[in-house]
């Protein structure tokens, strides 16, 4: 076992040598531009993105003509809500998405409102969901797209999409759905799901970094979303820019890979993530955030009362995994995706996020108990909440100097 | 972001870890901060004849430097005088530690920890507190 050990698969995963294999070709031998139709090279390299194309809709239930690519999910997520709003603004100007989404999301609705648009950010219940009937209440005859994460990458809960694609249909809005940490984790299927528009990144899926893709639907209804970078009129003239082979033919490879293993994979992450859930909330005082059974199979997020999650991070020096505390940034403002679960601020400090991958073996589950168990007992003895907890002092009723 | 190797040191082995007695008038208590920031300290100094700091503790809910930060403070408490104690400013931390711009609220914690100390101790028999020039925020 190496140390540290890498737990932190929500953020990136390490590639896959099986796509870095399928990639490699395509930066020296066969380097040609996909849109050069006059020779050969161009013709290898377009024929590498076709069939990409091909794996990439084929894990989401598509066809290939439906699949944009681009330079990742934070572009697919901009191109999707500000490309829908320019083209259907003669039908209205609301949006509809919640308040745990990724900032790709929230921040290209931001920048819509400054447009004249209107959005609805819907707040979620305690375990993460959205409240289907607040979201049928919400909606309006100008509501043109309804945006909702498939599973979220900070607790991992999944969305009934199912149920609120089928809202946003019934009252004639599209629907869009950022599945980065869905895709190749779980079975997504755009028809089953009602999805219109869906936003897929690589290197969540074992891929390269710095390539993702749009599904845009093109039968029932046909979608269309306006260009957002003008040029040469690539991807059906949704997505102008040489075409980026070798990340492409990598997305597509992680997509094929994810397909075959997907379903024997999701099984292991799921028993090792719980083995490693059961293993520390036997610690006291230590809570799972978010819904437990709508769950993608690879993430836990567990707040530890009355120690700070970047401290422990420190202490857990050779685990990589991530933490709601933002001690870190400039704001010192905890997670909003935990707040927005009614999470008080300190929990939200003391919440760490494991997320396992492809690569994670027993071992490393293993150690990373004993070392989370040993490092939130080290730090509670150097907490004076955990010692006036212990007392059995109100911590709710002192008052505190915020500063 | 990667921390300095003081920081590190005090971090993994921190000194004077502990409780004193906050019901004896000879101890001074500090508790600043606020769980929903994220860092909670609690300084307490013992203080001997002379108002000579002859012992103290600390526990701190908080990231590495702020951990740091009062590990380091109680290292500096013990044998002064609780006048010269009051001069210890934050930035002699940030600069003993390294403290990014990032962590200096982390400093000014620990400075205000041991100011509440010495208030503390400092009502506690029968001395007016000494309001801190500088206002932190």
């Amino acid at each position: 076992m190496n140390l540290p050990i890498y737990l932190d698969n929500n953020a990136t995963t390490p590639m896959d040598p099986r796509v870095l294999e399928a990639m490699l070709p395509y930066f020296t031998t066969k380097f040609g531009n996909a849109a050069s139709r006059n020779h050969p090279f161009g013709w290898v390299a377009e024929e590498g993105v076709d069939y990409a194309r091909e794996q990439v809709a084929k894990l989401i239930g598509a066809s290939e003509k439906e699949i944009i690519f681009t330079s990742g999910a934070t572009e697919s997520d901009n191109l999707a809500i500000k490309g829908v709003f320019e083209m259907y603004k003669e039908k209205g100007n609301h949006i509809i998405t919640t308040v745990t989404e990724h900032k790709a999301v929230l921040d290209a609705c931001k920048h819509l409102e400054k447009l004249g648009g209107k959005v609805t950010y819907l707040p979620v219940k305690e375990d993460g969901l959205v409240d289907l009937e607040l979201l049928e209440q919400s909606m309006t005859p100008e509501t043109i797209l309804v945006s909702v994460m498939y599973g979220n990458n900070e607790i991992g809960v999944i969305q009934p999409i199912k149920e609120i694609s089928a809202i946003a249909h019934k009252h004639g809005a599209l629907f869009m759905t950022d599945a980065v940490q869905a895709v190749g984790k779980i079975p997504v299927n755009v028809n089953t799901d009602g999805i219109d528009l869906l936003a897929l990144s690589a290197h969540k899926i074992y891929g390269p970094k710095g390539v993702g893709a749009l599904y845009v639907r093109r039968k029932g209804p046909r979608v269309k979303v306006t260009a957002q970078m003008d040029g040469g009129g690539h991807e059906r003239g949704m997505r102008s820019g040489t075409l980026n082979v070798p990340g492409i033919v990598g997305l597509g490879k992680a997509c094929e890979l994810c397909g075959l293993e997907m379903e024997s994979e999701a099984k292991r992450l799921s028993a090792l993530r719980d083995k490693l859930q059961n293993s520390l909330t036997v610690l006291e005082e230590s809570y799972v955030n978010g819904n437990i059974e709508h769950r993608l199979p690879h993430v836990a997020n567990i707040s530890f009362k009355y120690v700070e999650g970047e401290g422990l991070m420190m202490a857990m020096k050779d685990l990589a995994v991530s933490s709601g505390s933002a001690c870190t940034s400039a704001s010192l403002e905890p997670s909003y995706v935990l707040k927005s679960l009614g999470l008080s601020d300190d929990l939200a400090h003391s919440s760490i996020r494991f997320g396992l991958g492809r690569f994670t073996t027993e071992e490393e589950v293993d150690y990373a108990i004993e070392v989370t168990k040993k490092s939130v007992n080290h730090l509670r003895e150097l907490s004076p909440l955990w010692e006036m907890f212990k007392e059995g002092v109100d911590l709710s009723k002192i008052e505190w100097a915020e500063h | 972001m990667a921390y300095s190797d003081k920081v590190i040191d005090h971090y993994t082995n921190p000194r004077n870890v502990g409780t004193l007695d906050k019901s004896s008038h000879k101890v001074g208590t500090g508790l600043v901060g606020a769980p929903e920031c994220g860092d909670v300290m609690r300084l307490q100094i013992e203080v001997g004849e002379d108002n000579v700091i002859t012992d103290a503790k600390f526990k701190t809910f908080g990231c590495g430097s702020a951990i740091a930060s009062s590990s380091l403070a109680t290292e500096w408490l013990k044998g002064k005088s609780i006048d010269d104690a009051m001069k210890i400013d934050n930035m002699d931390i940030v600069e003993e530690l390294a403290l990014p711009p990032v962590k200096i609220h982390c400093s000014v914690l620990a400075e205000d920890a041991i100011k509440a100390a010495i208030n503390d101790f400092r009502v506690k028999n029968g001395m007016a507190p000494i309001e801190s020039e500088k206002v932190h925020h």
